[in-house]
């Protein structure tokens, strides 16, 4: 079943593709072939391997029981809150939050993981800000 | 021998305090993410390059660095295998055969030290046989024109195809995954907007880099939150003992390495094969050879050094290919052509011609990190066995953090952690599905370049499609593409290793 979903998505996928490279405005002045024939051509490629995979498929992947899906969405929305943390709360707090509920979802007891969290946050920013100058998100706190 | 000055040149650009200090690190950080679990050498070099990267360091040093990470990376995944029965990465599944019953027996410590001295002897030669096979590629190329090229760049998606993948359909399914993503952006020959849908951070197309650190490092973190066990094996698993190969055990598996460092080589050398191959092939082999007592699986010393001599030297033979053509074959090498290009590096026969320094001091680089390793690790690997007992609750978080921190690096743009993140989540699906992320990966990176290059041969021809196959060498290419992606159907797919989706690429 999980392979006739991918082969499905992929099919439409593959279709919209094709769509798309066909609507791309070629420009007045182009070469022989044009910036629309090799999309074309690979929404093709996709659009074949989608099919077979859909008529033929492999046996069901062990996918993990609900509640660890709910963990991994949980994973999804920690890293997306994060990302648009970064330039209001700064690198620190944000990446301790982060890093800790991650930590914490893994298995860590909640105490392990808040230290967790503060430690990698803090060893991050010495090695990479501190002793190797890499521009990281520092908010409106400058850390 | 012009090889030979070529390589002295080489030795006296790598041969700096600066670039032996960052060897020595490279190494031994290298090392500590292949012992990691849940790190091996793609997912760990792709970590690492946008930081390279973001660090200013100039071409050279860069390369050196990141080598040594690699190649420190390959020797690492063989750790946790012997003693753990958890292959580190790929390519040390097969170590896990030999390796951990030695373990049972109490002999880890022979192990490890036999292990390394066999990496040490794969990679070493296979340096060499880079060494001298690569300028005689460059020669056949520099006749290559852009039909040649197309038909080279759709020959390593059909061989990684064939070979790699398990199930073919998907194969070309992730090839052209990568290569629709590889399409999006302003188009270089008109300046025409593709697929952008009109969103400005799209114009400049999706870097490579954020699309390999999504894929490999972001999923793995996803991976890891299926199961509820974040814990460390316990320090008695890897307690060892003396670390040292006896020279009669040395001089029993000479035989093994030699004949399987060759093995591996070949097995490198063609496209789509790689390290996971080599160590497979070279493993099959020697226990149809030597195995006249029936002892290998169940700790034989030889079936220890042929995995460990065949992924290393497949590993060297593999950088042919990726180095002389610009072709990578395999996942690895695949991350390794990112990082040269994420340098403004572009492999292939200019190379050799244009910038002789920087294929010559990275080919001395492979010698003295090779030499490196094997100091490093015969008297320091009870240092890295301890990292083993690194928890993946701790660890994991950690290596989701540096990816953010290292894409964050690139532009400093929320939309291409946004980008990552998405990656990561398709890279946890494609893994699940069993479809091979090389591909893509191998897609995102040559796409471009594969179509510049198709674009060019008919713009030669003026529109006429017949020029792909128009020369005796492009129909060899194509010849060898059909076979590449068929022939594994046809004999069968017994040469092709188990591979567990939890295991790091």
């Amino acid at each position: 079943m999980s392979d006739r979903v991918l082969g499905g998505t992929c099919l439409v996928l593959a279709l919209l593709y094709i769509l798309f490279a066909t609507q791309i405005r070629v420009g007045f002045i182009s070469d022989p072939m044009g910036p629309k024939v090799f999309p074309i051509v690979i929404g093709v490629a996709l659009a074949l391997g989608s099919l077979y995979v859909l008529f033929r498929p492999d046996p069901e992947p062990l996918w993990p029981a609900f509640g660890r899906v709910g963990e991994i969405v949980l994973a999804v929305l920690v890293m997306v809150l994060y990302t648009y943390a970064l330039p209001h709360v700064g690198f620190t707090i944000s990446t301790t939050f982060a890093a800790g509920i991650l930590s914490w979802r893994l298995g860590a007891s909640p105490l392990a993981a808040s230290i967790a969290g503060v430690v990698i946050a803090v060893s991050i920013f010495v090695i990479f800000r501190t002793i190797l100058g890499l521009s990281l998100a520092l908010g409106p706190m400058g850390f | 021998m012009d090889v030979f000055s070529s390589l002295a040149d080489g030795f006296a650009v790598a041969l700096t305090w600066q670039n032996l200090g960052l060897a020595l690190v490279g190494c031994f950080l290298g090392t500590i993410i292949g012992a990691l679990p849940g790190l091996g050498p793609s997912n760990g070099v792709a970590i690492l390059i946008p930081l390279a990267f973001t660090l200013g360091l100039p071409a050279t040093p860069a390369l050196i660095l990141l080598t040594s990470v690699y190649y420190g990376a390959m020797y690492g995944g063989r750790i946790s295998s012997i003693l753990l029965n958890i292959p580190g990465d790929e390519p040390a599944l097969m170590t896990t055969l030999d390796g951990y019953p030695m373990t049972k027996q109490g002999r880890a410590g022979e192990a490890l030290a036999l292990s390394g001295i066999a990496s040490f002897v794969g990679a070493f030669f296979a340096t060499w046989g880079l060494v001298f096979l690569a300028p005689q590629l460059v020669k056949v190329a520099l006749l290559f024109g852009p039909a040649e090229y197309f038909a080279l760049f759709t020959l390593a998606f059909a061989t990684l195809g064939g070979i790699a993948a398990r199930n073919q359909a998907k194969a070309v399914m992730a090839a052209a995954l990568g290569l629709g993503v590889a399409m999006i952006g302003v188009d270089h020959q008109t300046g025409v907007p593709r697929l952008t849908f009109g969103e400005i951070h799209l114009y400049e197309g999706i870097h490579f880099l954020i699309a390999i650190v999504g894929l490999f490092a972001i999923s793995e973190v996803f991976l890891f939150l299926e199961h509820a066990n974040g814990t460390a094996p316990k320090a008695s698993d890897t307690k060892l003992n003396r670390i040292t190969a006896p020279l009669s055990m040395l001089k029993k598996t000479s035989g093994t390495m030699a004949r399987s460092t060759v093995v591996g080589f070949i097995a490198g050398v063609l496209p789509g094969a790689g390290a996971s191959l080599g160590s497979f092939v070279s493993y099959t082999i020697e226990k149809r050879m030597a195995d006249k007592e029936g002892t290998f699986g169940t700790g034989d010393p030889r079936g220890v050094a042929a995995p460990e001599a065949g992924n290393n030297a497949a590993a060297g033979g593999a950088l042919v290919p990726m180095l002389a053509l610009g072709v990578p074959g395999s996942g690895t090498t695949a991350v390794l052509l990112a990082m040269l290009m994420a340098l403004n590096i572009t492999p292939g026969p200019l190379l050799f011609t244009q910038q002789p320094d920087v294929v010559w001091g990275l080919i001395a680089a492979l010698f003295i990190g090779n030499i490196m390793l094997l100091l490093l690790n015969v008297p320091m690997v009870g240092l890295f066995v301890r990292v083993l007992q690194v928890p993946t609750k701790y660890l994991m978080p950690a290596v989701a953090m540096i990816s953010f921190v290292g894409i964050y690096g690139l532009s400093g743009s929320t939309f291409d952690l946004m980008v990552m993140i998405i990656f990561g989540v398709a890279g946890y699906l494609l893994r699940k599905l069993d479809v091979p992320l090389v591909p893509v990966i191998l897609g995102i990176l040559l796409g471009n370049e594969m179509e510049k290059n198709m674009r060019r041969a008919l713009t030669i021809s003026d529109g006429d499609y017949s020029i792909l196959w128009g020369s005796p060498m492009a129909i060899g290419i194509w010849c060898l593409a059909i076979l590449g992606f068929i022939a594994p159907l046809v004999v069968g797919r017994f040469f092709r290793p188990k591979k567990d989706a939890t295991v790091a690429p």
